[in-house]
């Protein structure tokens, strides 16, 4: 499953409590559209710690890299390179 | 001076505080005759400005003989907040009860869930440990998070970020402290068919600081609209305690001692004052970058940290959801 994919999943099973795909956009902002408060985004990184084995730093923390599905997906990336 | 900055001094500072006293007395006996329908009011006494302001004015409107004060420390409370809270009972000349909630905190598994998750994060903490949780991020636009701050016996500190699963599960345990007493409160509200005074000030309500079904709970809340600023103007006013109006807010919650702006707040609470206050009467960033002394970019994150705290805290002002309204009760 790619990035993209398991990031999906997990905010639709978890905060949306839905499988259907249209329910979240990539590029929809978890924070301006409610999906995710100040708590979920902590546990998104949680989340990504422990699923991508990455440590996300405390200057890391800021919503151009956590606040939505493409955010996250590059931030893996460029942690990974 | 600062066009905005002399707009607080006019509205907020120099705040007319016979008249505010006056309506709030008779706002809080209308809520009893009208809504409450209790013969007296309950207040747990904690030494700090907030639940004193609350307490005189509760005498202020009703009299010392209907109201009950309540102290209700535990192992973690500072020694000074409770003999402030005692010298405020004797100042108001209330009658009172002490109930130490240690033993049940302790029964309840309070202390030892908290330092499970402690132990988790510094393996090495044991007793003669202190600890305290401290936020990071609001003022730098980052996400909020929090660090743990232990002291071993020696004095030295030791801070580490806190994993999500053992900072939720150290609030989780300590919440109990507040959610304990506010039963304790209750049972003599109960007993005395009184009211139970909730003593939030305008930064702890709007910002969602306080615990739901604990010291969220409570019947009338007299100082809910007012920022912390006025509290403090109203201690001073109503002539309470040299020792309480000059007392620096603690969360009295933890063995270190942490100041409020450490675990929730960005910034201390005179500026979070202005902060919200300029934040809700439509200032921009920029206005109040000029009267906090910070840049731009700072009181931007500032007013972003206010939302996202509104947001987020959202549920905990909230009454149960229905799924159908039940309009015979008008809910």
């Amino acid at each position: 499953m790619s990035s993209e994919a398991k990031i999906r999943n997990y905010i639709l099973e978890n905060y949306l409590f839905t499988d259907d795909e249209s329910a979240l956009d990539s590029a929809d902002s978890f924070l301006d559209k409610g999906i995710l408060d100040s708590t979920g985004i902590l546990e998104v990184i949680y989340f990504l710690e422990d699923e991508f084995e990455i440590k996300v730093e405390d200057t890391e923390m800021v919503p151009e890299n956590l606040d939505s599905v493409n955010n996250i997906v590059s931030f893996i990336e460029r942690k990974r390179q | 001076m600062h066009a905005l900055a002399e707009r607080y001094e006019n509205e907020i500072i120099n705040f007319d505080r016979d008249k505010e006293v006056e309506r709030i007395c008779e706002t809080m006996r209308n809520i009893m005759r009208s809504k409450l329908r209790r013969r007296g009011v309950v207040v747990a006494v904690s030494g700090g400005i907030d639940s004193s302001v609350s307490a005189a004015l509760a005498v202020t409107a009703f009299g010392a003989k209907k109201a009950f004060f309540i102290q209700l420390p535990e192992v973690d409370s500072a020694e000074d907040t409770q003999s402030r809270g005692s010298q405020l009972i004797e100042h108001l000349g209330v009658e009172h009860t002490t109930h130490n909630i240690a033993a049940t905190l302790d029964a309840i598994g309070c202390y030892d869930a908290r330092d499970e998750a402690i132990i988790k994060t510094f393996p090495e903490y044991t007793d003669g440990w202190k600890n305290k949780i401290v936020i990071k991020g609001g003022l730098n636009g980052q996400v909020n998070h929090f660090m743990l701050v232990v002291q071993d016996p020696h004095g030295q500190m030791h801070e580490k970020r806190l994993d999500l699963r053992e900072y939720l599960q150290i609030v989780a345990a300590t919440n109990y402290k507040q959610r304990i007493r506010k039963s304790i409160e209750y049972y003599h509200a109960d007993r005395l068919n009184y009211a139970v005074i909730g003593t939030p000030n305008r930064l702890e309500y709007d910002q969602g600081f306080f615990v739901k079904n604990g010291d969220g709970s409570a019947d009338l809340k007299p100082i809910a609209h007012l920022y912390k600023t006025q509290v403090y103007a109203l201690a001073k006013h109503l002539g309470l305690p040299e020792s309480i109006c000059n007392a620096i807010p603690t969360t009295d919650t933890y063995s270190l001692p942490q100041g409020q702006d450490e675990f929730y707040f960005a910034l201390p609470y005179q500026e979070m004052d202005k902060a919200l206050w300029a934040h809700n009467v439509g200032a921009s960033a920029s206005d109040l970058a000029s009267m906090l002394k910070i840049s731009e970019e700072q009181a931007k994150f500032v007013f972003q940290d206010i939302d996202n705290k509104r947001k987020t805290t959202h549920y905990l002002h909230a009454k149960p959801y229905l799924i159908d309204s039940i309009p015979e009760l008008g809910l």
